[in-house]
């Protein structure tokens, strides 16, 4: 190929430089990026390969489908406890069984905590060194530093001179020591980085501040599941048992102290939110704000399954208060509604990715979900089957599949639900996004960019954490008014059940829409498919060409050194690619066990 | 001109009589007599950061994550004062051809000293191609990096014994550090559990380099400080184990006054991990504290062992048993010993290998 034009608006050539990037760091799991510069160093064509494969589908066929939120938590621990959630919801709605109000609290807080602790994490520890120079601050004047953080932040305490002299002197000794850690071989004389030494002194001090305090967002969920990274969940409710005043309620899960301790995380959480991390990130954008490169396909398509149920057991986009609904072909004003058991609506497709299909153009909805492994590569590779130099994408090129709406490449995450909102009128989130355009002074189409999705996760984190105190407050009510059950324990034992069962669960990940489809046969799990936000975004092409969103966000992109990809990073970290979600998906039924391909 | 973990000290503001104290707190604290203080003292002040290249494989990051929720010392401490760690794609700034490059600059000046921290394992079916890094199998990085380290640490279940990619079937033949064909032969600590306790985790570490030398380690690998006894011994819950008090049901009257989680399930009784004694998160809790049973994150092929609600049927109480000879506890055997005189029965056997009918 020389030149083709995708249905979806794009003309990709890959006819100029190829640069390779693998692996693409700082994100979860592994990653290939592959572009074609011009001679304006412009990227006009773009492959991104999923480098991993797991195959957890097959490992669960036949299990205890009470088990299965264990299994499949361990798909990924950067978004911890989302993948137990979504099953523990898909076997319920198998098995008909209700949770109590307060295990919905709990699970909505739990949730909750988990968007703001990954979004924190995610913005200063694996996106921030796109944006930030740490070198650079080493020529910072502490005194204007400690002015701009006065200016960004009136009310964050940490913010004097002599802080910021000493995180100076530290982060001096640090390079100075000839042992960068982390921070070798960046691309540190790159033009592509704008901030003035202030301003990077500030958000380097705030990226050590951060990874000291995330560690307490997540002790909320210790508290309810025990502990974290993998917290523990119940289908039915969850484990933790409350006991307010009764005997021995020292030793309960849920006490007065606990629940004393998630209400002092948690409003210091926002506290974070709102007086460090989304300062940070308006300030970061402001002097990034004519770089809007990376929309992609965030103006065109996006997708919204919703989450976070206000009353337990309602699962309709009216009770859920993250919103839900598909727009499509660039049209704002028309939000399609989203029914993940509609096998017309989603699909998955394998022409370009390493599994195969009897039919190789169908498309197959996740219930009736098959996957063969199936690696092989195109006729112009470079290089061998074990030497990738470079990929041949015309041909097989990823271990994800190309999951479609309605035929349709998607992006999914914070960015996709904001707009969602945004178009459907959301009051919170409508107010958000205009005071942030008009912080930034920016038009609304500033917000389908790279910068857009950064900015959506720094909104959505001081929201998640505002409705985890609406859900702590709502917790303590309705113990209060006498109801301090936390698990539905009637079908719990698989006797219960009825033969064969299917079900779908679905949550928002911090990363984006992710649903679980489950099939129950004999008290056994006999499939079990996911598809996951990193599946979306990380598509490779479809039977029609359509490009997935990470292609699309890259192209058109200039970049400073093509040798260098910062702003390849930079763009794909605003996706916060989890490719251990991505790549695990596998396998229908039995049969297929046997059908992968082991040479 | 690097900063030794004495001079961050220092920097913090702390002096140097509450200096030599938390030297001998920390001997404390590791079960050392207090003569050892200086040594940990020395070793604080002069220690240059040993240079650590972390790799992952086919894992989900559960360990990176555990790492750094780590409250003492804090992960910024780790990273920036004690360690340096100069490889680790999950937080590199470096990406593509620059991360590659410090590899083969670390082995060129480091050749023979520097740890290999393993997160994830290598599968070998499709010739390695199930986790590719640079284009290549994943297992080929690991077998070159492992050929000039000094020591090599196994991050969580995955590294030591496969975890949840290598639960039956293994469809990618997904193999622990260890059981890697042509792995050279360094020493190799497992830190197991899905994912390791954060602090046992930096623990490993600050006693490596405060030492000087790898923990003394059972003899399937694992640092006898943190993993000779099961939870159950010394489980918060324990007393109403031995006085017949179980949780039935969940959230019935018995899990409400935190009774004992053994009949919905609990694994803690076969299980060897620092859950119920350091606990998790600063010490903030573990999993049966909040309620739900132990589903034996830490052991050998635990996926695989029985669902994580059904009750370990084979096991009739804890007496001198079976796993505790072949670990070579003698001093679980001897706790065991008691509480199977207490609870009135004999002998145990360590959980069916069956697992579920998969």
């Amino acid at each position: 190929m020389a030149i083709l034009q995708t249905p979806n608006g794009f003309t990709l050539d890959n006819s100029g430089k190829r640069v390779v990037v693998d692996p693409v760091t700082r994100i979860e799991g592994h990653m290939r990026c592959e572009v074609n510069v011009d001679q304006n160093n412009i990227i006009r064509n773009a492959v991104s390969t999923g480098t991993m494969w797991r195959g957890l589908e097959v490992i669960l066929k036949g299990r205890d489908p009470r088990d299965a939120w264990a299994f499949v938590q361990r798909i990924c621990g950067v978004c911890t406890g989302t993948h137990a959630l979504t099953s523990v919801r898909a076997v319920e709605d198998a098995l008909n069984i209700d949770i109590p109000e307060n295990a919905n609290s709990i699970r909505n807080i739990m949730q909750l905590s988990l968007q703001v602790h990954d979004h924190i994490v995610h913005f200063y520890h694996l996106h921030a060194l796109d944006w930030v120079n740490p070198v650079n601050a080493l020529k910072a004047d502490p005194k204007a530093t400690s002015e701009l953080q006065q200016s960004v932040s009136p009310s964050h305490p940490k913010s004097s001179p002599g802080y910021f002299r000493d995180v100076q002197t530290r982060i001096r000794k640090f390079v100075e020591s000839g042992q960068l850690g982390p921070f070798k071989n960046g691309y540190w004389t790159n033009p592509a980085y704008l901030l003035p030494p202030e301003a990077d002194l500030m958000a380097v001090t705030h990226y050590l501040e951060a990874l000291d305090f995330q560690k307490e967002i997540m002790t909320v969920r210790t508290i309810f599941g025990g502990k974290d990274t993998h917290p523990n969940w119940l289908v039915g409710g969850v484990p933790c048992a409350i006991n307010m005043d009764g005997d021995m309620a020292a030793g309960a899960p849920i006490n007065m102290e606990r629940l004393n301790y998630v209400r002092s995380i948690t409003e210091r959480a926002l506290v974070f939110c709102k007086n460090v991390y989304l300062p940070d990130v308006l300030a970061i954008g402001g002097f990034y704000k004519g770089w809007l490169y990376g929309g992609g396909l965030s103006s065109q398509a996006v997708l919204a399954y919703g989450d976070i149920p206000d009353r337990a057991n309602d699962y309709s986009a009216s009770n859920l208060m993250m919103p839900q609904g598909a727009i499509i072909n660039g049209k704002l004003d028309e939000v399609h509604e989203v029914d993940v058991r509609d096998p017309e609506q989603i699909q998955e497709f394998v022409p370009h990715s390493w599994y195969k299909y009897s039919d190789d153009r169908a498309g197959l909805h996740p219930w009736d979900g098959v996957t063969e492994a199936n690696y092989e590569l195109g006729p112009n590779l470079v290089g061998t089957r074990t030497n990738i130099q470079q990929i041949d994408e015309s041909a097989r090129y990823s271990w994800i599949k190309a999951p479609r709406w309605r035929g349709h490449a998607m992006e999914v995450g914070p960015l996709a639900r904001y707009i969602v909102g945004y178009a459907q009128g959301h009051e919170y989130f409508t107010d958000q996004i205009n005071s942030l355009l008009r912080s930034l002074d920016v038009p609304v189409e500033a917000l389908f960019s790279t910068l857009g999705r950064t900015a959506a996760r720094g909104l959505e984190a001081v929201w998640a954490a505002e409705q985890q105190l609406y859900f702590l407050d709502k917790l303590v009510a309705t113990i209060k008014a006498g109801d301090s059950s936390t698990a539905n324990t009637t079908y719990f034992d698989p006797a219960t059940w009825p033969k064969d069962v299917k079900g779908v669960g679905f949550t928002e990940a911090p990363r984006g829409a992710l649903g679980h489809w489950i099939k129950i046969k004999d008290t056994r799990i006999d499939n079990y498919q996911c598809v996951v936000p990193t599946t979306w975004n990380g598509s490779p092409r479809d039977n029609e060409g359509n490009i997935g969103p990470f292609e699309a966000s890259l192209m058109n992109t200039f970049m400073e050194v093509p040798e260098e990809p910062v702003e390849i990073l930079r763009t794909l970290h605003s996706f916060d690619p989890c490719l251990a979600c991505s790549t695990h998906v596998m396998s229908e039924d039995g049969e297929e066990l046997a059908d992968v391909k082991v040479r | 001109m690097h900063e030794t973990f004495y001079e961050v000290m220092r920097r913090q503001g702390i002096t140097r009589r509450s200096f030599l104290k938390y030297c001998s707190l920390a001997a404390g604290a590791l079960g050392l007599s207090p003569a050892y203080a200086p040594q940990i003292a020395q070793a604080m002040e002069t220690k240059p950061r040993i240079p650590v290249l972390w790799l992952h494989g086919l894992e989900c990051t559960c360990c990176s994550e555990s790492f750094i929720r780590s409250a003492h010392p804090l992960a910024k401490d780790v990273i920036l004062s004690m360690i340096s760690l100069d490889y680790d794609d999950t937080i590199m700034a470096a990406a593509g051809h620059q991360a590659e490059a410090i590899i083969e600059e670390t082995i060129q000046k480091y050749d023979g000293n520097f740890i290999l921290a393993v997160e994830g394992n290598a599968p070998l079916d499709e010739d390695g191609m199930y986790c590719i890094i640079g284009g290549k199998p994943f297992v080929d990085q690991l077998r070159h990096v492992a050929e000039h380290c000094k020591a090599i640490i196994s991050w969580g279940s995955c590294a030591s014994w496969g975890c949840v990619q290598a639960a039956r079937p293994n469809p990618t033949r997904a193999t622990p550090t260890h059981k890697v064909p042509g792995l050279a032969d360094k020493p190799i600590i497992k830190v197991p559990g899905c994912p390791p306790i954060s602090e046992v985790m930096t623990a490993v570490i600050t006693y490596m380099l405060t030492f000087e030398k790898l923990p003394e380690l059972d003899n399937q690998g694992r640092p006898k400080m943190f993993y000779s006894q099961r939870i159950h011994d010394k489980c918060y819950r324990r007393p109403h184990f031995d006085a017949g008090q179980f949780v039935e049901r969940f959230d019935d009257e018995g899990a409400r006054r935190g009774y004992c989680l053994y009949k919905v399930g609990c694994k803690g009784p076969t299980t060897y991990n620092a859950c119920s004694t350091v606990r998790w998160n600063g010490g903030l809790s573990f999993p049966i504290q909040a309620g739900h049973p132990c589903i034996g994150c830490s052991e050998d092929g635990f996926w695989d062992k029985g669902g994580f609600y059904e009750r370990l049927t084979d096991i009739k109480g804890f007496g001198v048993e079976a796993s505790a000879d072949q670990i070579g506890m003698k001093a679980a055997a001897i706790v065991g010993g008691a509480v199977a005189i207490h609870a009135g029965v004999s002998v145990v056997k360590r959980i069916t290998q069956k697992g579920d009918d998969a």
